[in-house]
């Protein structure tokens, strides 16, 4: 059976995709997930297809998610990291890119310090572009694999309503996940102190909220972002332990709630900051589960672009 | 479009009955047997198969899975249009078991290349036998021939082979399609 393929070629933001789309990757994830929990975790379906993992800037859990699902997808996988490469020596981003793009690469996965890296990349080169996030603008597959996450513990993405709570100002998870959750028909609500909510975030449709304890009492699930010290230039508040003490979810909070919401994480956690260790281990937590569904939902992503083969 | 029914009602039936005495004579009780169909289509005839022969064996226990071959065929990324995966259930291991891999339509013999490939995921079988229903000969693109075979029919490439099951479609038929009287 032929079912449609995605709308796009490059997997730049959220903001380019529309809701088939994001259900296209949610059932092909389905699958992977049953791909990776067997005893071979892998399936021929990339063999002919070389990936570049362009990373500017630092992390962890994307990479290694991203490298892990390509490697599940069979393709063949090189890494770059600008910190010991020759970005230090002054090449440019296209000039960066060209020079991997000659040595027969089909697809790149970038990360960038800058918005728009990506957009910029895929008008000049030919590869196919997936964004691991850029800058303060947008992180995709992070909010693909949040709301899978979702409908995995709910069922459905749609009607419920989600809180997202910390430094909303510089982070491009909350920018993805905002446009992606609401594509899926959920409510979102955004909280966090005044200086880190950008101003008119509300014409974007989602409720704003400075008190913690009146947003978690509206919401089924609440996302908790970590401050991103690094992006800060100026200071937002006068004390990470003041902040702690109004926006940090502890576990007295959480059992004090009428009802039991869903806790979440895009990692990596400040413990003791936005989140407590007994709430980020709780049950009520699906902080691995999200790490876990990263891996099929990446393999999806990935499987699916591939598939626009022209 | 020349629809021309190939199989149905009683010789339908009494085909899938041949088949599975066929498999009782080479496995016996099904004890280190089992029997896994090729999604989607595959696993109709693989539950059918399952029910027969529980009722001629008078025996409920016989294993049966379906496999998914979506990520392993080989026309990826060569094709128009995606393939959407089905759902792999085989809950029990195939190590050592004798595998009886069950399609409706033989035809090109790509996907059972693939279903081969597949099926490695979950161990090694000690032996691998196909059955069909329908064997479209002198079209193999691979080397590879059934075991168990219900009807063996001359096709053209430009025609097409359905079968429809009772279960699913509310009948149990074989039909080759045919585009135009050309």
């Amino acid at each position: 059976m032929a079912v449609e393929k995605l709308s796009t070629r490059h997997l730049l933001g959220i903001k380019d995709i529309n809701r088939n789309d994001i259900e296209l990757i949610f059932e092909t994830a389905d699958n992977f997930k049953d791909v990776i929990n067997r005893p071979i975790k892998k399936v021929p379906s990339l063999r002919d297809i070389t990936i570049a993992n362009i990373f500017f800037e630092n992390s962890t859990r994307t990479k290694l998610s991203f490298e892990l699902a390509e490697k599940r997808l069979s393709a063949d996988v090189v890494n770059f990291a600008a910190s010991s490469s020759s970005v230090s020596k002054g090449e440019t981003l296209i000039d960066t890119v060209n020079n991997i793009l000659a040595m027969k690469v089909d697809m790149v996965v970038m990360r960038h310090p800058y918005a728009g890296a990506g957009q910029f990349l895929s008008k000049h080169i030919k590869a196919q572009i997936v964004n691991a996030g850029d800058g303060a603008h947008e992180h995709p597959t992070q909010a693909l694999l949040d709301a899978f996450s979702i409908r995995q513990k709910l069922g459905d993405v749609a009607g419920k309503k989600v809180v997202i709570v910390g430094d909303i100002l510089h982070s491009r998870v909350a920018i993805s996940n905002i446009l992606c959750l609401q594509k899926l028909g959920a409510e979102v609500m955004v909280c966090g102190p005044t200086t880190l909510i950008p101003k008119h975030i509300e014409s974007l449709g989602v409720k704003v909220e400075h008190n913690l304890i009146k947003a978690l009492n509206w919401c089924d699930v609440a996302n908790m972002l970590r401050i991103q010290l690094e992006r800060q230039d100026i200071k937002y508040f006068p004390s990470l332990r003041e902040y702690a003490m109004m926006y940090g979810l502890n576990k007295q909070i959480l059992d004090n709630l009428d009802k039991e919401i869903i806790v979440m994480h895009p990692g990596p956690i400040n413990r003791g900051v936005e989140i407590t260790s007994d709430v980020a281990d709780s049950k009520q937590s699906i902080i691995l589960e999200q790490v876990e569904n990263g891996v099929a939902v990446r393999m999806a992503v990935l499987y699916l672009l591939a598939a626009q083969n022209d | 479009m020349q629809k021309r029914t190939l199989l149905d009602g009683q010789k339908f039936q009494i085909t899938i009955k041949r088949l599975c005495h066929q498999l009782i004579e080479s496995h016996n009780d099904f004890s280190n047997t089992v029997l896994i169909g090729i999604q989607p289509r595959g696993s109709y005839f693989a539950d059918r198969v399952k029910h027969e022969l529980s009722e001629v064996l008078k025996k409920s226990v016989i294993q049966k899975g379906n496999l998914d071959i979506t990520f392993f065929r080989d026309d990826f990324r060569r094709k128009d249009g995606l393939v959407s995966a089905s759902s792999n259930t085989i809950d029990f291991i195939i190590e050592g078991k004798n595998v009886i891999l069950i399609d409706d339509v033989l035809w090109t013999g790509r996907t059972i290349r693939a279903a081969l490939d597949a099926l490695l995921a979950y161990g090694r079988p000690a032996k691998v036998e196909l059955m069909v229903l329908i064997d479209r000969r002198f079209s193999r693109h691979v080397p590879i021939e059934p075991d168990y075979i219900g009807l063996q029919v001359d096709t053209l490439d430009s025609q097409q082979v359905k079968v429809s099951w009772k279960e699913t479609e509310g009948e149990d038929k074989v039909i080759l399609i045919s585009e135009s009287n050309k």
